[in-house]
C-alpha cells in the first residue's frame, strides 16, 4: 500500500516530499548538534522564518488546489489562513492563564482592558488543545462550505466569485477590527506564552513547530495529490476546463466545487494555526484582501495546478520578500508588482511551467477563460 | 461673520461728523475710568440702552482693547482703527496726547458678555435692515427678559417684514418663558416660537416644557414633540442626501471600471491607481497655479479635470496596449497583472511625491454651506453630485449616440459577432481601457476635494467600487448608477444605527447574498450572455 502510494506521486512530488523530510532531519539536527554560531549552525529566528514559509506554502498549496483544479480564483484565502490563525491563537491566549499584566487567570487582557466581565461564548472550550484544533479546521471549513454552498448553487462564476471573497475577507477585516467583537479589535491576539506546556519561544519548541509544518506541508501536498489525481480529481479539472459541458454531462459541478472548496479552506486554516504560534501574533491585518492576492501571486510564480510548485512559489516569493523588505526596503513593491505583471505575461505556467513546455507544446487558450472573455 | 459686520457698522458712526455726539451719558463714560470689571459692565449696559449715537464706537473700541481713560483727568479716549487718539466724549481728534501716559480699560468675561448683550440691542436700532435683522435674531437667542422694552418698541416701529418676524419671535420666545404674562399670551408666543421651527427654538420651548406648569406645559411639550418629529424627517432627509453624496463618490469611481468591466470583462485593479493619479493631476495643476498664476486658483479643478483625463486615459491605453493585450481569453490573469501594476503605480507616486498626504486645496466655490429647510447642504458635496451626474450623462450620450459607442456596445454583447461585422476589437477594448481610466481620473479630481491626496487614495475605493459594479451588472450603465446610489444611501441609512463598520459589514454581507440570487449584477445581460 506504502508502495504504491509512493509510486502514485509524479517525479516532482516525490523530490518535493523527499526534500521535506530531508528538512525535517537537517534542520533539528543542525539546531541541536551545532554550536550557535558555527557555519553549520540554524539560528533560531531562521527556523521561525522557515517555518513560517512552510505556512505559507501549505496556503499556496491549498489555494492551487481550487484555482489550478477546479478553476475557482478565490481571492479570500488569507481569511480562512487568519480564521485558522485566530482559533490557534484563542488556545495560546487561554494558556496564559493568570500570568497576563492583569492576572485574570480566565480572562486575556485586552478582556480585562475592555471590562468583558465574562468569557464570550465563542471563547468556550478553546483551553483544550483538542478543540482548538478541531475549531482550526471547523470555522475555516464552516465558512466555505456556507459561503460556497450559496455561491456554487448559484452559480457564480469567474469575475464575480473573485470578488465576492474578496468582499468576504474585507468584510471579516472590518468585523474582526471591532473591540465588539472580542477577538482583541486593532491588535489581535499576541504575548503568547507556552503552548501544550512548552514555551513558545524556547529552541525545542521552534523546532517542533517548524517539523509539525513541514509535516502539515507534506500532508498537503499527498492529500491534494491524492484529491487530484483520482477519478473526482479528473472532474474537477474537466469543470475548470468547461463547467457547462461537465453539468451537461451529469455532474453536479456545485458539489464537486464545494467539497474541494471545504477541503482547501481547512488546509488553509492549519496552514494558520502553525503559522500563529511561529510568528507570535494574529490580528486583523491578516484579512487583508491585498494579503489573499499576494498568496495567488506565489501560486502563479511556482506554477498553477502543480501543488509542488505552488509551495515553491510561496517559498520563493517570502523568501525574496524577507531579503527586500531588509535590504532595499523602497524596491520590494516594484519587484513584487513587476512580477505580478511578468509572471501573468511570461511564465503562464509559473517556474515549474518552464520544464513542462520543454515536454509538451503549451495550449495557449484558457478555455474557462475564453468563456469569460469571448462570445458573452 | 456678522460680528465683523457690525464692528464695520460701529466704525462708521465713530467717523460720522462730530456734531453727531450730541447728548451724552457722561456717568456712564466715567464708569470706564474707575478701573473696576463691574462699573466697565455697568457701563457698557447704559451705553446700549441709551440712545446716545457716540456708543458705537466706544463699545467697539473697548471690544477691541482699543478703550483708554487717563488715571489723573478721568477723560475716555479710544483709538481708531487707524491708530488715531480720540476723545470719547465728542469724537474729536485728541492731538498732542501720548497713549503712553493713558491707561487701557480692561475686559473681563463679565465685560465682555454685556459687550455680547449689547451688540444685540444696539444692531436692532440700525438704520440697515440686515443689521436689525442680525438684532433681532441675536435676541432671539438671548431671549433675555430684560431686552423685552426694547423689542416692542422696535417692533412697533419696523417695517420690514422680515426684521418683524425675526422680532415677533424674539418677543414669543421671551413672553413664552415669563411667568408674569397672562396664559393665553404665553400660548400665542408658543404657537409663534414653535413656527420658527430650528434647533434653537426647539431649546426654547423644551426648557419652558422643562419649568412651565399646567397648560403652558402641556402646549410647550407638543410644540416640543412636534418640532422633534419634524427634526427626526429632516435628519433622515439629510441622512439620504449624506448617502447621494457618497453613492455620487462611489459612482464616479466605479462608472469607469464598469466600462471597462462591461466591454472586456476584465476587473481592472489598477483602476483605484488611476483614481489616485487624477487627484495628484490636481495636485500638479494646483502647485503650478500657485507658483505662476495664482489668481486663476479658481479654476485649478476646471484645468485639472479634461488633464486628468488625458493623463490617465494615455496611461490606460498604454497599459492595455503592453499588458492587457497580451493576456486576451484569460481574465483573472488579467486581474492579477494589473494588481501588480497597482503595486507598482502605488510606489512609484510615493517615491516621487513621499507617502504623506499632499495638500490639495477647495476652490472658493466648492467651499461653504446653505440651508435647505432643515437640510445643511456644503457646496462641495453638491458640486460633486452634480458633477457626477453629468459625467454620468455625458458617457451614456458616448455609448448611445456616437460610432464609438455602438462599437463598444456591439463588442461588449458579441465580441465575435462584432468582429465578424467588421469592427476592429482590439482597438475599441484599448479605448474602452482609456476612456475606463480617464474617467478614473476624472473621478480623482473630484475625489481630491473630499479626501486625503495620498498613495493609498485608490485603494480605500477600489473594492467599494467592485462592489458597485458586481452589483449593478455589466449590462448598462444604469445599474451601475442604482447601485452606487442605494449603496451610499443605504450605508447612510444604517450608519447612526449600527455605525459606520457594521454598517459597511451589513453593506457587504448583503452584496455577497444578493450575488447568489442575482449572480450577474441588477442589469444583467440577457441572452447568450448569461453563459459565460
Amino acid at each position: 500500500m506504502k508502495q504504491s502510494l509512493w509510486l502514485a506521486f509524479d517525479l516532482k512530488t516525490r523530490i518535493f516530499i523527499a526534500l521535506l523530510a530531508l528538512a525535517i532531519v537537517i534542520v533539528p539536527a543542525s539546531a541541536l548538534l551545532t554550536a550557535p554560531g558555527s557555519a553549520l549552525n540554524i539560528p533560531v529566528y531562521a527556523i521561525a522564518l522557515m517555518g513560517k514559509y512552510l505556512c505559507y506554502a501549505l496556503l499556496a498549496v491549498a489555494l492551487d488546489l481550487v484555482w489550478g483544479y477546479c478553476g475557482i480564483l478565490s481571492l479570500g484565502h488569507g481569511a480562512f489562513f487568519a480564521l485558522g490563525g485566530y482559533a490557534m491563537g484563542m488556545y495560546l491566549m487561554r494558556q496564559i492563564g493568570a500570568r497576563g499584566a492583569y492576572g485574570n487567570p480566565i480572562l486575556p487582557d485586552f478582556m480585562v482592558f475592555l471590562n468583558i466581565n465574562s468569557l464570550p461564548v465563542t471563547w468556550w472550550g478553546f483551553q483544550h488543545f483538542p478543540y482548538a484544533m478541531f475549531m482550526v479546521l471547523f470555522v475555516p471549513g464552516l465558512l466555505a462550505f456556507g459561503f460556497g454552498w450559496l455561491a456554487f448553487r448559484s452559480r457564480v462564476t469567474g469575475v464575480y466569485l473573485s470578488i465576492i471573497t474578496q468582499a468576504l475577507t474585507y468584510a471579516l477585516l472590518l468585523a474582526f477590527f471591532r473591540n465588539a467583537m472580542g477577538f482583541g479589535g486593532n491588535n489581535g491576539l499576541t504575548d503568547f506564552k507556552d503552548i501544550l506546556g512548552f514555551k513558545i519561544d524556547a529552541l525545542g519548541t521552534r523546532i517542533l513547530l517548524f517539523c509539525a509544518s513541514a509535516l502539515a506541508l507534506a500532508l498537503g501536498v499527498i492529500l491534494a495529490r491524492l484529491v487530484v489525481t483520482s477519478k473526482f480529481g479528473k472532474v474537477l479539472i474537466a469543470i475548470r476546463d468547461a463547467e457547462s459541458r461537465v453539468r451537461f454531462l451529469g455532474y453536479r459541478v456545485e458539489n464537486y466545487k464545494l467539497f474541494v472548496f471545504t477541503i482547501s479552506a481547512m488546509m488553509a486554516g492549519v496552514a494558520g494555526a502553525l503559522y500563529v504560534p511561529q510568528v507570535g501574533i494574529i490580528n486583523p491585518g491578516e484579512f487583508a484582501p491585498q494579503n489573499s492576492i499576494e498568496a495567488v501571486i506565489w501560486v502563479a510564480v511556482g506554477g498553477r495546478g502543480t501543488l509542488v510548485g505552488a509551495a515553491l512559489g510561496a517559498i520563493l516569493v517570502n523568501f525574496g520578500k524577507t531579503w527586500f523588505t531588509g535590504a532595499l526596503p523602497e524596491y520590494w513593491l516594484f519587484v513584487l508588482g513587476a512580477l505580478f505583471v511578468l509572471v501573468t505575461l511570461f511564465l503562464p505556467d509559473g517556474i515549474l511551467g518552464i520544464f513542462k513546455r520543454r515536454q509538451r507544446p503549451q495550449v495557449t487558450v484558457d478555455p474557462v477563460g475564453e468563456a469569460q472573455h469571448g462570445d458573452a | 461673520m456678522h460680528w465683523l459686520r457690525l464692528l464695520a457698522l460701529w466704525v462708521a458712526i465713530a467717523i460720522l461728523p462730530q456734531n453727531a455726539f450730541a447728548e451724552g451719558p457722561d456717568t456712564a463714560l466715567a464708569r470706564f475710568a474707575q478701573h473696576n470689571f463691574m462699573e466697565s459692565a455697568k457701563a457698557v449696559r447704559e451705553l446700549a440702552s441709551d440712545q446716545w449715537s457716540g456708543a458705537g464706537a466706544v463699545l467697539a473700541a473697548l471690544s477691541d482693547n482699543r478703550l483708554y481713560y487717563d488715571a489723573a483727568s478721568k477723560v475716555i479716549y479710544f483709538k481708531d482703527e487707524k491708530g488715531t487718539l480720540h476723545t470719547a466724549r465728542d469724537g474729536l481728534p485728541a492731538a498732542g496726547i501720548d497713549v503712553a501716559t493713558l491707561s487701557p480699560v480692561h475686559l473681563n468675561n463679565a465685560v465682555r458678555s454685556a459687550l455680547e448683550d449689547a451688540k444685540g440691542s444696539m444692531t436692532m436700532v440700525s438704520a440697515d435692515p440686515v443689521q436689525r435683522l442680525s438684532g433681532a435674531k441675536d435676541a432671539f437667542r438671548a431671549h433675555d427678559p430684560a431686552a423685552l422694552p426694547a423689542i416692542t418698541a422696535e417692533l412697533a416701529k419696523e417695517t420690514d417684514p422680515e426684521v418683524k418676524l425675526a422680532l415677533q419671535q424674539a418677543q414669543a420666545a421671551i413672553i413664552a418663558a415669563s411667568v408674569d404674562a397672562p396664559i393665553a399670551q404665553r400660548l400665542d408666543a408658543i404657537k409663534v416660537v414653535q413656527a420658527r421651527g430650528d434647533d434653537l427654538a426647539l431649546s426654547v420651548l423644551s426648557a419652558i416644557g422643562n419649568n412651565a406648569q399646567g397648560e403652558v406645559k402641556t402646549a410647550a411639550l407638543a410644540a416640543t414633540a412636534n418640532l422633534q418629529a419634524t427634526a427626526a424627517i429632516w435628519a433622515n432627509v439629510q441622512n439620504v442626501y449624506y448617502g447621494l453624496s457618497l453613492g455620487s463618490v462611489l459612482l464616479l469611481a466605479a462608472i469607469g471600471l464598469a466600462i471597462t468591466f462591461g466591454v472586456m470583462g476584465v476587473i481592472n485593479m489598477a483602476h483605484g491607481e488611476m483614481v489616485m493619479l487624477g487627484a495628484y493631476t490636481t495636485y500638479i495643476v494646483q502647485q503650478w497655479l500657485r507658483a505662476y498664476r495664482p489668481e486663476w486658483f479658481d479654476a485649478s479643478l476646471f484645468i485639472a479635470i479634461p488633464l486628468a483625463f488625458l493623463v490617465t486615459g494615455f496611461i490606460g491605453v498604454i497599459i492595455e496596449r503592453t499588458i492587457i493585450r497580451f493576456l486576451y481569453g484569460r481574465p483573472l490573469e488579467t486581474l492579477l497583472a494589473t494588481f501588480g501594476l497597482s503595486l507598482v503605480l502605488q510606489q512609484a507616486v510615493r517615491t516621487i511625491f513621499g507617502a504623506d498626504n499632499r495638500n490639495v486645496g477647495a476652490p472658493h466655490f466648492m467651499s461653504g454651506i446653505f440651508h435647505l429647510g432643515g437640510l445643511s447642504v456644503t457646496y462641495g458635496r453638491m458640486w460633486i453630485i452634480l458633477f457626477s451626474i453629468l459625467v454620468f450623462l455625458g458617457l451614456q450620450m458616448l455609448l448611445r449616440a456616437t460610432s464609438f459607442g455602438l462599437k463598444m456596445r456591439a463588442v461588449t454583447q458579441n465580441r465575435r459577432m462584432a468582429s465578424a461585422m467588421g469592427i476592429d476589437t482590439n482597438k475599441i477594448d484599448a479605448l474602452a481601457f482609456g476612456l475606463g481610466s480617464g474617467i478614473a481620473g476624472i473621478a480623482g479630481v473630484a475625489l481630491s476635494q473630499l479626501d486625503n491626496v495620498s498613495p493609498n487614495l485608490g485603494q480605500s475605493y477600489i473594492i467599494d467600487s467592485f462592489m458597485v459594479v458586481v452589483f449593478g451588472g455589466v449590462g448598462n450603465l444604469w445599474g451601475t448608477l442604482v447601485a452606487a446610489m442605494s449603496l451610499g444611501v443605504a450605508n447612510k441609512i444604517l450608519e447612526p444605527f449600527v455605525g459606520a463598520v457594521l454598517g459597511k459589514i451589513l453593506i457587504l454581507i448583503c452584496i455577497i447574498l444578493f450575488i447568489q440570487r442575482r449572480p450577474r449584477g441588477l442589469f444583467a445581460l440577457k441572452g447568450r450572455a448569461v453563459e459565460s
